[in-house]
């Protein structure tokens, strides 16, 4: 790798100043001091209507304990380790054929998936109302299809289907795990095919050659020698999933609510900013979680590796002497 | 022969790609992800208010769109903010890959990782923060047209420019520091090696970069919600105000010109940077000369 220039502050003040001050300055006064504000206001009380003032009180959070919270909370966990569980399995043997393609079709096969993304995300979730919806197309083609069943049944002098009853995919939960689904995909199979694309192809061939089967080799070489790339992930579409607030608004019905939809309700027609504060910071606590857990994860295999590879050496160099 | 040649194949290239199987998944895959767009564009042209049975070519719905004054407007503001943004964006994003590539100071790791969290952060806290923050200091809400978006633009800016950013430092780690050092040799300014050697080499980053910023702005709903005021309404904005009113034909043809739009940038995008790294190949990559 090419080296990079370290310079230090003293060698090229002018330039470290003019590169350093607008881009951090913005940081630190558009997103840090915002952040840190409702990190206040999540200790805080209503006082009026629009008065807030912060007293460093814990009854915020307490008020998060309230069992219709908890409720959405563990709903919300749900959907989103369901979510997660599903984008996996679809997600895996998707990367295995992008990754194991012929060279020349890669990029384009890597577009395929990535480019839904460029996609508006409300245009996306609604072009899925109208595929799931009562009257929507996948209903459609099975009133055809009851239809005809129908029409083939009498003519054969069976009794009839009956009426055509559609089937419920939107504004319930399967249309939000559907929605959640889709939205994430793509974030899943980006890091499993990079994954996949570094692994030594001749450690497969090893273990083929030594005995093998085709899904021993998958469960016992290619999903250890992928796990960083399997808990990358799991965890970058865990975080964005969680925070949902677009899917669930518009692909739930009355019982489909997740954390987002709170935090915009308190800051809506609820009007308890406070509270709203509070459940943010959770938000925030918890993807920071994720973060570190996928940092120490990172770190400690790539160690076990290091050092596996220099008792390897080491092991080398016993042999020679 | 034929028989014994047969196994060894299917053993020895692991070859997940030409599997019958997993072909066929991955095809159902994509007809998961490809077909509700395609269906709403294709319907967008559909004489018909129900959207199942093709009634016939039109394109009525999209004079109807064009003819709603608020759905143009909403469509300007977004342009527009998403121009803004992305000029503001890149210069920032380009200042911040700069200090972390060229620079060696203390808290450096640091730096790196706060630089990263607007993007991961989740959309919804961004976008409440920055409610309160503008309500907290009192930003004015009835400011006249074009200064109506400035919260909007401000937002924006704040979570595509660690996008910028780390577009360009993936794109830094191959640029080799030697040819800047010889420019200097041969006698060009730090102002000359800087804009005709960095930027130059910078260019398709530039472009991917941009191009991101553009789309995520155009894209945006949640951090949007939270920052518009009452009168200002982009287009994502408006099409969730109407879908909430319930599903009408100028949507599809709305949205598909939105579709159409963003697949034009990503194609200016891919075309523009396999040229760019044809023609780079030759000027500011080429490694020194042992």
């Amino acid at each position: 790798m090419l080296e990079t220039p370290q310079e230090t502050f003293q060698a090229r003040p002018g330039l470290f100043l003019v590169s350093a001050v607008p881009p951090l300055l913005w940081l630190a006064l558009l997103f840090f001091l915002p952040l840190f504000l409702i990190w206040g206001y999540s200790f805080g009380e209503k006082r009026g209507l629009i008065d807030i003032e912060v007293v460093w009180t814990l009854q915020n959070y307490a008020d998060a304990l309230d069992p219709v919270y908890v409720k959405i909370f563990f709903r919300t966990l749900f959907y989103t380790a369901l979510t997660t569980a599903i984008c996996l399995i679809i997600g895996f043997p998707v990367a295995l054929v992008v990754a194991f393609a012929d060279e020349r079709w890669k990029p384009f096969l890597l577009l395929l998936i990535v480019l839904p993304f460029w996609t508006n995300l409300l245009i996306r979730t609604f072009a899925l109302m109208r595929i799931l919806g009562r009257k929507g197309t996948i209903n459609g083609i099975l009133e055809k299809l009851h239809g005809s069943l129908d029409a083939a049944l009498q003519f054969l002098g069976f009794a009839g289907l009956g009426t055509f009853q559609a089937v419920p995919m939107l504004f319930n939960h399967f249309g939000v795990v559907f929605g959640l689904v889709y939205v994430a995909l793509p974030f899943m199979v980006l890091p499993l095919y990079a994954a996949l694309e570094r692994l030594d192809k001749s450690h497969l061939e090893a273990s083929l050659d030594l005995g093998a089967g085709q899904i021993r080799t998958f469960l016992f070489v290619i999903v250890p020698m992928t796990a960083t790339g399997i808990v990358s992930g799991l965890i970058i579409t865990f975080i964005p999933t969680l925070g949902s607030f677009l899917t669930p608004d518009l692909l739930g019905g009355p019982d489909s609510a997740m954390i987002a939809t709170i935090i915009a309700r308190q800051f809506g027609d609820a009007n308890h900013w406070p509270f709203g504060s509070a459940i943010a910071w959770l938000l925030v606590y918890v993807t920071f979680f994720l973060l570190a857990l996928q940092a120490v994860f990172t770190a400690r295999r790539e160690s076990r590796l290091r050092q596996a590879g220099e008792r390897a050496t080491g092991q080398e160099h016993g042999a020679a002497a | 022969m034929v028989f014994s040649r047969r196994p060894r194949q299917l053993r020895e290239p692991f070859a997940y790609a030409s599997k019958l199987g997993f072909r066929l998944f991955f095809l159902a895959t994509l007809v998961f992800l490809y077909a509700p767009i395609i269906l709403l564009m294709v319907f967008s042209f559909n004489d018909s208010k129900r959207n199942i049975v093709w009634r016939g070519f039109t394109t009525k719905y999209y004079v109807k769109a064009w003819e709603n004054t608020g759905l143009v407007e909403a469509f300007i503001n977004s342009l527009l903010i998403a121009v803004v943004s992305t000029i503001v964006s890149i210069v920032l994003g380009t200042l911040l890959a700069l200090l972390l590539w060229r620079f060696r100071f203390r808290g450096k790791t640091l730096i790196e990782a706060l630089s990263a969290l607007p993007i991961v952060m989740p959309e919804i806290c961004v976008g409440i923060a920055l409610l309160v923050f503008f309500n907290r200091i009192g930003w004015p809400n009835d400011l006249p047209w074009p200064m109506n978006l400035s919260k909007i633009i401000l937002a924006h800016i704040t979570f595509t420019f660690p996008f910028v950013m780390l577009v360009l430092r993936a794109r830094l780690v191959g640029f080799n520091p030697e040819l800047e050092q010889a420019a200097r040799d041969l006698g060009a300014s730090q102002r000359q090696a800087l804009f005709h050697i960095l930027i130059p080499y910078l260019r398709p980053g530039l472009v991917a970069g941009g191009l991101l910023a553009l789309t995520l702005s155009l894209d945006d709903f949640v951090i949007t919600f939270f920052t518009a005021g009452p009168d200002s309404v982009t287009f994502p904005i408006k099409i969730y105000s109407l879908l909430r009113r319930g599903i009408s034909p100028d949507i599809n043809a709305a949205s598909t010109v939105l579709i159409l739009l963003t697949l034009l940038l990503a194609g200016v995008g891919v075309w523009w940077q396999t040229r760019m790294q044809k023609t780079t190949l030759y000027t500011a990559n080429r490694p020194a000369v042992q």
